[in-house]
């Protein structure tokens, strides 16, 4: 599988994303700046986390506008897949490739620690490797993660079957399930056609047991088995 | 031509920011505080001189980036 990781100034989980996919694809992924305009042939584009150009207006609304975005969405209408990580979930929905938006935790705090996560689909290209309905633990680090949506469209959302993962407490922390406020646990979703998904919490950074966990490589061994 | 611009959180979105002032408010002593919403204020200088064509195209610019209508509403004011 051959995978291209936009590169934003601002963005800092870019690095750990390309380690993540040439462990698990065992290619490394062509890293692509903000200004170009044109993409690699690649089956897999990914947004980093990270704060792209400062988050400055409202995360991700300048990244969303930028040139490598316009390259992003032509691929995406190719048929080419999209993984939004944090930041790049704020970009996805910024755009209009994922409905909603992602707002103000309702603490304020920024949050960073681990959460645990329902898989609500496994029939995805982003999760075939789990199971529908496991309960997983990847970290989130983000100020910016509430999702929102009108109630009809979360209505609309949950019956396309659009929800991919969803915020669940840890038994072992006894934490509340839910860190920022997302409108119905909501912690990932994807486009109708199941080619673009976006997730606030963080794979790459649970994908060596070194690091803290290896619950999050499942979504790039999903990806390599869908997309080889 | 000069044009300011109110970006607000839509009625209904939940204003956490706008919330913990009001706290703060109540913490000061401002006890008559019912509630609070925050925004922000944009403004734009612009070469045009049409009336018409500017408050187009600043609403254009608002759909476009400036405000996100998922969440926010926003108004076009032009001061001169």
């Amino acid at each position: 599988m051959n995978s291209v990781v936009v590169v934003f100034p601002g963005s800092n989980c870019d690095r750990d994303v390309a380690v993540t996919l040439a462990n698990v694809t065992g290619v490394k992924p062509q890293m692509v700046w903000h200004g170009e305009t044109d993409l690699p042939r690649a089956d897999l584009i990914v947004l980093p986390g990270g704060f792209s150009y400062g988050d400055y207006l409202r995360s991700g609304a300048m990244a969303a506008h930028s040139p490598i975005l316009r390259a992003v969405k032509k691929e995406a209408e190719r048929g080419v897949h999209v993984l939004g990580i944090c930041n790049g979930f704020q970009i996805l929905t910024e755009t209009g490739l994922l409905p909603g938006a992602l707002m103000r935790n309702a603490s304020l705090h920024y949050i960073c620690r681990e959460v645990g996560l329902k898989v609500e689909r496994a029939d995805t290209a982003f999760t075939n490797a789990y199971s529908a309905g496991e309960q997983i633990t990847i970290p989130i680090a983000h100020k910016d993660g509430a999702y929102f949506a009108a109630e009809d469209e979360i209505d609309r959302i949950e019956g396309e079957g659009q929800v991919v993962l969803r915020y669940r407490a840890l038994e072992s922390n006894g934490e509340g399930g839910n860190p920022n406020g997302s409108r119905r646990d909501i912690a990932g979703i994807i486009d109708k056609p199941g080619r673009i998904m976006g997730l606030m919490p963080h794979p790459e950074r649970a994908a060596d047991a070194a690091t803290g966990g290896i619950d999050g490589r499942r979504v790039f061994e999903s990806l390599t088995r869908a997309l080889h | 031509m000069k044009a300011r611009i109110t970006v607000m959180l839509k009625n209904g979105v939940l204003d956490p920011q706008g919330r913990a002032i009001a706290h703060a408010l109540h913490s000061l002593g401002f006890e008559s505080v019912d509630e609070v919403r925050q925004g922000k204020i944009i403004e734009v200088e612009l070469a045009s001189a049409d009336e018409a064509a500017a408050r187009k195209e600043l609403d254009d610019m608002c759909r476009k980036l400036l405000a996100n209508t998922v969440i926010e509403n926003y108004q076009v004011e032009l001061l001169s």
